[in-house]
């Protein structure tokens, strides 16, 4: 970790810059292409056109859901369903965004310059942001994120075009290798960004409820897994701090 | 009115829409709250517990072709990444290149 640079170093260029370059030699940079060269080639099974394909991962940004559209147009499904199904998958943004924001906003902001950034926002963009924002100068976060953002989502597009013209000479397993990597890589690296007792416990919790909730199909389980595993989480963190405050 | 439905319309309606809400919501709710307070230490942990919720859902209850691969080739892909992981520096490149080699080897054993 270095020291934070003094408020007036580099410009929001410099800061752009920097986010370009930490998302290309994030983990993630690896992730995104490999899942949306997956999704490309699910498009042209499903008979989608590569014009339709790019313009969701660019429009969606959110991998589950983007299965969940693609697998739910056919005949005989029913397109509310679909849309609620779409709407569920992606409740984790809200959390998301609502984390970051007060970390990367400036006093003058306002909403509708908060609104390219938010559309960026995914599990990916968001551990990186949370990783390396805190150490610039405030002033230049939301460029810093612009350039995490725009670099995954670009990268997003190009392997989504790519994964659709070559679905006939992609292996058989790639597809569920491409879908895995949405866990697995989602796991290490929301363990590698929690330091606190708070993420630690709001993880185990939510690997454990999670499965319960959705074997009993209990509807909402995701949403319902992020508040009660959420909640415990925080409490325990509370409780923590109360016996040792340095915690 | 299912596939009838112009594709770029259903994109929008039914892809894009749905989700960018919550993001918005995100900007409403995120917007007047304080980077130190307690509500936000609440925030993280239901996102954490939400991304964790997702990443359980997608192994038990998976989606398209990773539904032919057994269950437990799949829990135990996402145990040995996570493992691999914690072993070797606490880095997610390797417990992704790892959870990865056990699925697609654990699939060949398996014979799918």
């Amino acid at each position: 970790m270095s020291e934070p640079p003094a408020a007036d170093a580099g410009t929001s260029t410099s800061a752009f810059a920097y986010g370009v370059r930490i998302a290309l030699t994030s983990v993630f940079a690896f992730v995104i292409v490999f899942t949306y060269i997956g999704f490309g080639a699910m498009a042209h099974d499903y008979g989608f056109s590569v014009g339709w394909a790019m313009l969701s991962t660019a429009l969606q940004w959110a991998g589950p859901a983007q299965v969940i559209l693609v697998t739910g147009l056919g005949p005989g499904t029913v397109l509310i369903e679909t849309a609620v199904a779409v709407a569920l998958s992606s409740v984790r943004l809200l959390p998301i965004v609502v984390a970051l924001l007060p970390v990367v906003k400036r006093e003058d902001s306002r909403p509708w310059q908060l609104v390219v950034p938010a559309h960026f926002m995914a599990v990916s963009v968001w551990v990186e942001a949370m990783r390396h924002a805190p150490a610039l100068p405030r002033a230049h976060r939301i460029p810093f994120c612009n350039g995490v953002g725009l670099t995954l989502v670009g990268l997003g597009v190009a392997a989504t075009a790519a994964g659709y013209y070559m679905q006939a000479v992609l292996p058989a397993l790639f597809g569920a290798a491409a879908m895995f990597i949405t866990p697995i890589s989602f796991l290490c690296s929301t363990a590698r960004n929690a330091r606190q007792i708070l993420e630690k416990a709001a993880l185990a919790l939510g690997l454990v409820i999670g499965p319960l909730l959705a074997f009993t199909q209990v509807a909402f389980d995701l949403l319902w897994t992020g508040i009660i595993g959420g909640t415990i989480a925080y409490l325990v963190h509370r409780y923590a701090r109360k016996r040792s405050p340095a915690a | 009115m299912s596939f009838a439905m112009e594709p770029f319309l259903a994109l929008i309606l039914i892809g894009f829409l749905p989700s960018e809400v919550w993001r918005w919501l995100g900007i409403v709710v995120g917007r007047g709250l304080d980077e130190e307070s307690e509500i936000i230490l609440w925030v993280r942990g239901v996102a954490t517990a939400l991304i964790a919720a997702v990443v359980a859902r997608i192994v038990v209850l998976p989606p398209g072709a990773l539904a032919s691969i057994p269950l437990e080739v799949r829990i135990g892909a996402l145990g040995i990444g996570f493992l691999a992981f914690l072993l070797i520096r606490r880095s997610a490149f390797a417990g992704v290149l790892a959870g990865e080699a056990a699925l697609v080897l654990g699939a060949l054993a398996f014979g799918v």
